[in-house]
């Protein structure tokens, strides 16, 4: 009982995977122009995570090792798929807002990560709480950044006007450079606040890489 | 003529893949730390993006689309990448020596790299014809590139620079692309295609 908290809890701020684990910075910075926007990729990315953490932690004794990178996307985009589907029957706007970042949820690091590091590891038990956590997580992370974009970029919060027609609005915030400002200051503020030193783009946080650059050195 | 140079500049300029699409942010923040690797991922994106996006578009064209299995897109062209690129690597590593030495071990990390799925779904998001999806592949590898190296540059020179203890390493890389991003916002509007 004990251990499954901590694994959910870990994905939220200890192991958060945007700011901590620094997984799947594309949708991160696309589509956080809203806190709304945040919540749909977030809940889309984690139904994925949640659908292909369990299905790759049933399947771990049965796929073997060589071909275990091809397996595990396959999986995931079938998940993506059924997401895409969904979306696109009964949240037409929401599809439209993500556009084609619901696809590249496929591609997105955090899904493959947690499949390669944890799913593939562990239990389904398990496996369904860190994917539970991991998803929490970067739906917070992308609220937060969503929200704070939206406040300073149009001067709401899921869409109620909290500027009262005083407080100006630096539209800024909900372009493209703006995601890059707030992502970067939120980061630094989460360096100071936790003390966490190793924020890392490389092999270990995309372990497709390092999976690839393996094979690659071999042959 | 014009129209080609139109989509190659608009692309790179106007619409840059990494700064204003925001497709292979994590190539972008990864490799870029030194020039020399800034320069080998984006030659190998360079290529894979031209060849998938032909690859993909002649799949869309001829396999799924006829067949109505449109819904199968995202599956088959990311295990079509997968394999482009496994294809490339070979071939490379056969005929073109000296091209798999400098771009060899960065074409594996090419499958996950969200642009090249990105270009491969815009290009059927926007029904281009064969030709526009192929210079338009080319193109965004081009602007992939031009951001790259662009980025490189300057963080080669922010590791010698004496930054605050919490903004070391990436959040003082992200503030550099935010300010990137902002003078790219100076093209806007200035090619339409």
């Amino acid at each position: 009982m004990k251990k499954g908290l901590k694994e959910f809890s870990k994905g939220i701020i200890r192991e958060n995977p945007i700011f901590a684990l620094v997984l799947g910075m594309c949708p991160t910075l696309a589509v956080t122009t809203s806190a709304e926007n945040g919540v749909g990729m977030g809940i889309a990315a984690t139904v994925v995570l949640l659908g292909s953490n369990i299905v790759i932690s049933l399947l771990r004794k049965v796929i073997p090792d060589k071909v275990r990178i091809p397996a595990y996307i396959t999986v995931i985009a079938g998940f993506v798929t059924i997401i895409q589907l969904i979306l696109k029957a009964y949240f037409t706007d929401l599809d439209k807002a993500l556009g084609i970042f619901i696809p590249l949820i496929v591609v997105n690091c955090i899904i493959l990560a947690r499949a390669e590091m944890y799913a593939s590891k562990n239990n389904v038990g398990y496996s369904i709480l860190d994917a539970l956590g991991m998803g929490v997580g970067f739906t917070a992370a992308l609220v937060l950044i969503g929200g704070i974009r939206e406040i300073l970029g149009s001067g709401t919060i899921f869409g109620i006007d909290v500027s009262f027609g005083v407080i100006p609005q630096a539209t800024l915030f909900i372009l493209p450079a703006g995601g890059f400002l707030v992502l970067g200051l939120l980061m630094a503020a989460y360096n100071k606040f936790t003390k966490n030193k190793k924020q890392v783009v490389d092999c270990a946080s995309c372990p497709i890489q390092c999976y690839n650059a393996e094979q690659g050195e071999k042959s | 003529m014009m129209k080609i140079l139109f989509v190659i500049l608009g692309t790179v300029l106007v619409d840059n893949f990494v700064l204003t699409k925001f497709l292979g942010i994590c190539p972008f923040l990864g490799v870029s730390k030194k020039m020399d690797s800034a320069l080998g991922m984006s030659g190998a994106v360079m290529f894979v993006m031209t060849i998938a996006s032909a690859v993909t578009w002649v799949v869309n064209e001829y396999v799924l689309t006829p067949y109505g299995l449109d819904y199968l897109q995202t599956i088959a062209f990311i295990l079509v990448i997968a394999s482009v690129v496994q294809f490339v690597e070979l071939l490379l590593k056969r005929f073109i020596k000296p091209l798999y030495k400098s771009l060899g071990i960065y074409l594996p990390l090419i499958t996950t790299n969200c642009a090249v799925l990105g270009v491969a779904l815009l290009n059927i998001q926007n029904s281009s014809s064969f030709g526009m999806s192929v210079l338009y592949g080319f193109s965004a590898g081009l602007s992939f590139t031009f951001a790259l190296i662009l980025f490189s540059g300057i963080r080669e020179k922010l590791e010698s620079s004496n930054v605050a203890k919490s903004f070391k390493g990436l959040p003082i890389a992200l503030i550099t692309a935010a300010f990137m991003a902002l003078s790219f916002m100076g093209f806007q509007g200035m090619f339409t295609f």
